[in-house]
């Protein structure tokens, strides 16, 4: 014991001469903008014009302003459309991958390269796939289906990119899902099989109550990731957010709002405070599930 | 069919016999055909677009990428796309610029989050908590939503549209240091003890001691900074407005706004911009599939 403190007693300067290179990088240029965010949020600060103190003018705006609403509209549908779809596909392509049959580590390697890939390099070969030309309606046409115009309708704009996001997202929760499954006892799956309860019965009483946890995790993950979507989005239907704008989303919005020589930092701090208040309701929201589940 | 069935059939097969799953049973060759069927549609479905981006980058100025039904392979497969590329906007320059930035914060996250993750993990003295705290908290903090405060803070500093600002705000991330101080956390003290009473001061079992135990960390931190600076698209976004400065994504999103027509040359670009990422992740797989495990735990 006596070993013990003396070991960790240290000359006084050096615990924070250890620590100070990532608190200073931390502080200055993580909780710094964070409470600056939310400062700049009750004035009129621009890029070039240090702002006054307006009180709440900009939220006041924030309601009014229909682009606010629409960014927000998106970027809701967009947990709606990409969760449920991260949650469940994932799981089933572990269970696909989870058997040692010969060369399942080259398809599980396979099977992640998009999460490697970077965004923007997802989104251009998306573009061009779902082109008017591209791969995917030269397919639809020679099936007899007809081409689609994917890039260029707001809705199914949205969905193609929710789309991507998903494509993207799938090898990463795969492995999160790996890891999980492997805790799951066999005994169980073989208890139900000799009960006579086939693949989709045992798959939703023995695997999924098993993983029930891991699917929560996943769901905060995903959740929080899809609301704050914008590259995705911005490579596919370009910066001004598709037909008439109409496929903004928050983020875009922000990014738009309080960039370049005129930006309007003030009002985009304001949209960023909503981003933080929504992503802390989610992160409890998917938090009090898990409880209520595990109780 | 119950599981005892299913090794009753398999034992007759002699030829499959050592196609077995992870507790040693045979598999079934009926199911081994549905599952690498699917393996292999989905196999088409994730690395199909990738394959597609490569042959049409590889096709020459004469050939239809339009057809319908659409050719796959390239009937004179030609590099004149990359040239032209290189031609069109400095496309070598910008990925030299990505591998600064990557560099760098390689360096910058190995080497800040170990010095931090060691003095929250190890070294007692007052404030621990609250720095820990201080972490955890900038872990929590959603970076889309401080970019627009962490641009104004680099046009105070002058470090807009410079490599140094797109590289600062992640050069120590919050989550690497707390990924860094459980590995420290997992060491056992009584090999540091041991040092201590041979003379070693903090600095020497830092180095020689603790530091060299959590190898595998070190390597994911650094993976993870490697790939998330490269793939970074919204802050470079934000903070560089030169083009000569530009990295590889700000790029790629320049040449498909001015030159969307020229589906080729974005091919191109796109290949020059993942092939680095997956050949490292070809090399260094286990790394990449352990920092999922230890970020998702964390995140």
């Amino acid at each position: 014991m006596a070993g013990v403190s003396r070991v960790r007693r240290q000359l006084p300067t050096s615990p924070w001469l250890f620590a100070a290179p990532g608190l200073l990088v931390v502080g200055a240029f993580v909780l710094y903008p964070f409470v600056s965010t939310v400062v700049n949020s009750f004035t009129d600060r621009r890029t070039l014009i240090p702002g006054r103190f307006v009180g709440l003018a900009n939220f006041r705006e924030l309601i009014h302003d229909d682009m606010f609403w629409t960014g927000l509209r998106n970027s809701t549908l967009y947990i709606v459309g990409v969760v449920p779809a991260l949650v469940v596909l994932p799981l089933l392509l572990a269970l696909l991958v989870q058997k040692n049959i010969p060369g399942i580590t080259f398809f599980r390697s396979a099977f992640y390269t998009p999460v490697v890939a970077s965004i923007v390099v997802v989104g251009l070969i998306w573009v061009w796939l779902l082109d008017e030309r591209g791969l995917v309606n030269s397919l639809l046409e020679t099936v007899g289906i007809g081409r689609i115009g994917f890039l260029s309708d707001q809705w199914l704009l949205l969905l193609s990119a929710m789309a991507v996001t998903v494509w993207k997202g799938l090898g990463y929760y795969m492995i999160i899902y790996l890891a999980a499954l492997a805790n799951v006892p066999r005994e169980l799956h073989e208890a139900a099989a000799v009960d006579g309860a086939g693949a989709v019965r045992r798959f939703l009483t023995v695997t999924v109550p098993a993983v029930r946890s891991t699917m929560v995790l996943v769901a905060a993950l995903s959740s929080v990731a899809a609301f704050k979507v914008f590259s995705e989005v911005y490579l596919m239907a370009g910066p001004s957010g598709g037909p008439a704008g109409e496929d903004t989303t928050l983020v875009m919005l922000v990014q738009r709002t309080g960039t370049g020589l005129t930006g309007r930092v003030g009002y985009a701090s304001a949209l960023s405070v909503v981003v933080f208040v929504v992503t802390v309701v989610l992160m409890l929201l998917v938090l009090r599930a898990d409880r209520r589940e595990r109780t | 069919m119950t599981v005892t069935e299913e090794r009753v059939q398999a034992v007759p097969r002699a030829k499959d016999a050592r196609v077995t799953d992870e507790h040693g049973r045979r598999i079934r060759i009926g199911e081994l055909l549905w599952r690498y069927t699917l393996l292999l549609l989905v196999l088409a479905l994730t690395v199909g677009p990738f394959l597609w981006q490569l042959s049409t980058s590889l096709k020459g100025p004469t050939e239809d990428i339009f057809s319908s039904p659409p050719s796959f392979l390239p009937e004179h497969p030609t590099l004149h796309n990359y040239q032209r590329v290189a031609d069109t906007i400095p496309v070598w320059d910008y990925a030299l610029n990505s591998l600064k930035v990557a560099s760098a914060s390689v360096v910058t996250n190995c080497v800040g989050s170990a010095l931090a993750g060691y003095a929250l993990a190890r070294l007692r003295y007052r404030g621990r908590r609250i720095a820990t705290l201080v972490f955890i908290l900038a872990m929590l903090v959603p970076v889309e939503g401080i970019i627009i405060a962490q641009f104004t803070t680099m046009r105070e500093l002058g470090l807009n549209n410079t490599l140094i600002g797109v590289v600062l705000p992640g050069s120590v991330g919050a989550m690497n240091v707390l990924l860094m101080r459980n590995a420290f956390l997992n060491l056992p003290y009584e090999i540091e003890e041991a040092a201590y009473v041979d003379g070693a001061d903090v600095w020497q079992r830092f180095l020689r001691i603790a530091l060299p135990s959590v190898k595998g960390t070190v390597a994911v931190v650094a993976i993870f900074a490697f790939m998330g600076a490269w793939d970074d698209f919204l802050w470079p976004l934000i903070v560089l407005s030169d083009p000569s400065r530009f990295t590889l994504t700000i790029g790629l999103n320049y040449l498909h706004g001015t030159f969307a027509n020229d589906e080729r040359l974005v091919a191109a670009g796109t290949v020059i911009a993942v092939a680095p990422l997956i050949a490292l992740f070809a090399c260094l797989q286990r790394y990449f599939f352990r920092g999922v495990g230890e970020g998702a735990v964390k995140g």
